[in-house]
């Protein structure tokens, strides 16, 4: 770090593999990877190929074609993830749907700082919060980490004011629980928790995974590969580095659940499900969102169901 | 004119003749930018002696015949340019006999590419054919005929060199076999290990014979498929890449794309990489070989491969892909052409920059996609372009653009695909004399009276 923070070269800016987990090891609010993505940028080292650099920012583009709910003063934000789309049904979001925003208009930009541009989120950042402000909402529930650490994490870093308060859906989705507590069945399976790169932007809300499997009555297993310690789904390193270094963190990731005899692998990100979600079928674990499996447990679905 | 329809009807039976200017309406054209011309008669024979007789006739009465499959060329092909007969061959779609260790199938000259797939994927699971993106009614006869290529392309070349023999009505009307069934039950080659005769037929759109029936070598049906995109920033690295996955021999198919929109697609070109296997570990052996072919791209960041969102997977693992289609009318308006040249893959870059510059100055939507032929011996690179039908500006624009490309696409060295009528002629002016007088000498011989498909490959 000293070596970068005077600007020389570090093997740290050739060999960082994007995993976040440097934001969450340091405890004193330093952020040292938005520093490392910084310096990279200064001196133009890439961590993507160019072209997945461009189509990635190419996407995020805003179009002008975001998609509104009847907007309140509370809203739910699917960013420019469509799973959302499809995941977020039933009582679960009764008292905040149908008021939800979705679009590149809405996209927090975060994910590039796996490509080493903090430019591109600087420049969009701030009209993805203005956005916001013009809809006049009070409370933002973010349905991704990335879009949650925007406002918790990133924009302060950056001193960028947020408007509004934003709330991480597994504290949405606790809450709301504990109001149907009554009607939830325990699910009592073994389940790994997948935690995605972005939960290491806001390790804050990660206590809540613990929180609201106790609520389910599922056994969420102690394994090597969690909380800390816990593994990527490995869908970045593919785009970035190829096979190895994926199939690598995959691999070891997936052996560590059958080598605790895990039943249910739950996911938070619909990115990394969509990376793992197929691999941990071959291996018989049933890959289900988090959402699903709340939604199993106050009986709206049956897990035959939820593909 | 009367006579004609009476006798062809005492032929095929009344049902099956057409005449009215309705019937003949859709005869006339293809979705292409070809002008119209209708047909006097379309009939629709049921068996080979029906085609016979209706050649005979037409020769008695001189009047051209036009064959059709599903007049899906986009060319105009089949578009019978001086009147006449459009025999309709969908109704012989039978698929007369598999031979399964020999993999190989015969099939009536209608039997269309999905009849086919469903019929083997009912019986003959382990085995498959080369199917084209092509809709799905198109028929494995012309497919042939116009030297089409398909999802087994990159391992065995075009269709047409999967043929294993053919049945041909001549312009006498009479029946020639060629290849291994001209002596033998079995249709197993076309011509080795006799002189192969089949190049009198393929490539020549019905002008030199009618094909009634057809062999069609088959190849293992692998139990499992995927797909993979690697993408570049730069055109000029494309043929690299293409030497590189071809000398795995892990790849089952390679395309390419460009385009601009939507957005997921802009600036970058795209390589479709499909692999199969009997097994995850088939499949997991040869997705690491092609990721290590690829690498040395990775490690300079000159290309990746992206990550594919389950639709995405879903759509470019469907056989044939209805993307194709889904494009042919972003403009709306049901327009859609493509000049498809065949060239050397080290021409990719040549020609993706051309098609970007046709589109910028013409203002057309676009799309330049490519299929690997061979082990990269060579690839299909097609101009597409979509335009609105009802707009004749955007129409005459596509056409000087589709003009300009086949005039490009002459001067780096490349040959046209399934011509039109005028890159025939451009074809014919460019090519070596001895070759043309060959040409005119078959065309000549085969086809004495010029009944057969006029307007096609003549050489006066």
């Amino acid at each position: 770090m000293e070596k970068m923070v005077t600007g020389q070269d570090s093997r740290v800016l050739q060999e960082c593999v994007t995993c976040y987990a440097c934001e969450e090891y340091c405890g004193r609010g330093n952020h040292p990877f938005y520093f490392i993505t910084e310096r990279r940028q200064q001196k133009g080292i890439l961590t993507a190929p160019r072209a997945i650099t461009r189509q990635w920012i190419n996407v995020g583009e805003p179009r002008g074609r975001h998609e509104l709910g009847e907007i309140k003063k509370k809203v739910l934000s699917f960013g420019f993830m469509p799973q959302f789309l499809q995941l977020v049904q039933g009582r679960l979001f009764d008292d905040v749907m149908p008021s939800y925003v979705f679009g590149q208009e809405f996209f927090c930009n975060v994910v590039y700082l796996h490509f080493a541009n903090t430019s591109v989120i600087k420049d969009r950042l701030p009209a993805v919060i203005e956005q916001f402000r013009e809809l006049g909402v009070r409370e933002v529930v973010c349905m991704h980490d990335e879009c949650y650490a925007a406002f918790t994490s990133l924009a302060p870093a950056y001193g960028i004011r947020i408007p509004f308060k934003p709330i991480h859906y597994f504290e949405y989705l606790y809450a709301r629980l504990q109001q149907l507590r009554k009607e939830i069945t325990p699910i009592k399976v073994k389940v790994a928790y997948q935690r995605p790169c972005s939960s290491r932007l806001c390790p804050e809300s990660h206590h809540f995974v613990e929180d609201i499997m106790r609520l389910l009555g599922v056994d969420l297993i102690a394994r090597r590969y969690e909380g800390q310690n816990a593994l990527c789904c490995g869908s970045i390193f593919r785009m970035m580095y190829g096979y190895d270094l994926a199939t690598d963190v995959q691999t070891r990731n997936i052996d560590d659940m059958v080598a605790h005899g895990v039943e249910y692998c739950v996911f938070n990100c619909p990115a990394c499900q969509d990376a793992l979600g197929i691999k941990v079928a071959k291996r018989q674990i049933h890959p289900i969102h988090i959402i699903d499996l709340c939604r199993i447990a106050i009986g709206e679905k049956r897990e035959t169901e939820v593909p | 004119m009367h006579d004609l329809t009476t006798s062809l009807s005492e032929i095929v039976g009344h049902r099956y003749v057409a005449t009215t200017p309705e019937e003949c309406y859709f005869y006339a054209r293809d979705p292409g930018l070809m002008p119209a011309h209708e047909p006097d008669y379309v009939v629709v024979p049921k068996t080979v002696k029906q085609v016979q007789e209706i050649v005979r006739l037409a020769v008695k009465e001189n009047v051209p015949i036009v064959p059709m499959g599903a007049g899906m060329t986009l060319t105009g092909l089949t578009i019978p340019l001086r009147g006449g007969i459009v025999i309709d061959l969908k109704r012989m779609n039978r698929i007369l006999a598999v031979n399964e260790k020999a993999r190989y199938v015969i099939v009536e000259g209608g039997t269309s590419h999905g009849v086919l797939k469903a019929f083997l994927e009912r019986h003959y699971p382990r085995l498959r054919h080369s199917i084209p993106d092509a809709p799905p009614t198109s028929t494995v006869a012309a497919n042939v005929m116009i030297h089409g290529q398909g999802r087994l392309s990159q391992q065995y070349g075009f269709n047409s060199d999967m043929v294993a023999g053919l049945e041909v009505v001549l312009a006498s009307g009479d029946i020639c076999k060629i290849g291994s069934c001209a002596l033998s039950p079995e249709w197993f080659s076309r011509g080795a290990p006799l002189p192969d005769l089949s190049g009198l037929f393929l490539g020549w759109f019905g002008a030199t014979g009618i094909i009634t029936k057809m062999a069609l070598k088959l190849y293992p049906g692998k139990k499992m498929r995927d797909v993979e995109i690697f993408v570049t920033d730069s055109e000029d690295f494309i043929p690299d890449i293409i030497y590189e996955l071809t000398h795995t021999e892990m790849v089952e198919d390679i395309n390419i794309f460009a385009q601009p929109l939507p957005m997921l697609f802009k600036d970058n070109h795209h390589v479709v990489i499909y692999l199969t296997g009997d097994t995850d570990e088939e499949l997991e052996f040869k997705r690491k070989m092609i990721f290590d072919a690829l690498e040395g791209f990775i490690q300079r960041k000159d290309g990746g491969f992206m990550s594919l969102a389950a639709g995405i997977q879903h759509t470019l693992l469907e056989m044939p892909q209805r993307s194709a289609s889904t494009f042919a009318d972003v403009t709306k308006g049901g327009g859609f052409e493509y000049s498809g040249p065949i060239i050397v893959v080290d021409k990719y870059p040549h020609c993706a920059r051309k098609l970007a510059e046709l589109a910028s100055r013409y203002d057309l939507a676009y799309n330049a996609t490519a299929r690997i032929i061979g082990r990269g011996h060579c690839m299909m690179f097609a101009f597409s372009f979509t335009f609105n039908r009802a707009d004749s500006d955007m129409m005459d624009r596509a056409r000087h653009a589709l003009s300009e490309a086949s005039e490009f696409v002459l001067s780096v060295g490349g040959v046209f695909w399934k011509p039109t009528v005028y890159e025939q002629r451009m074809i014919l002016e460019k090519m070596h004399p001895q070759t043309r007088s060959l040409m005119q000498m078959i065309k000549a011989n085969l086809d004495p009276t010029g009944i057969l498909n006029p307007g096609n490959w003549e050489i006066t």
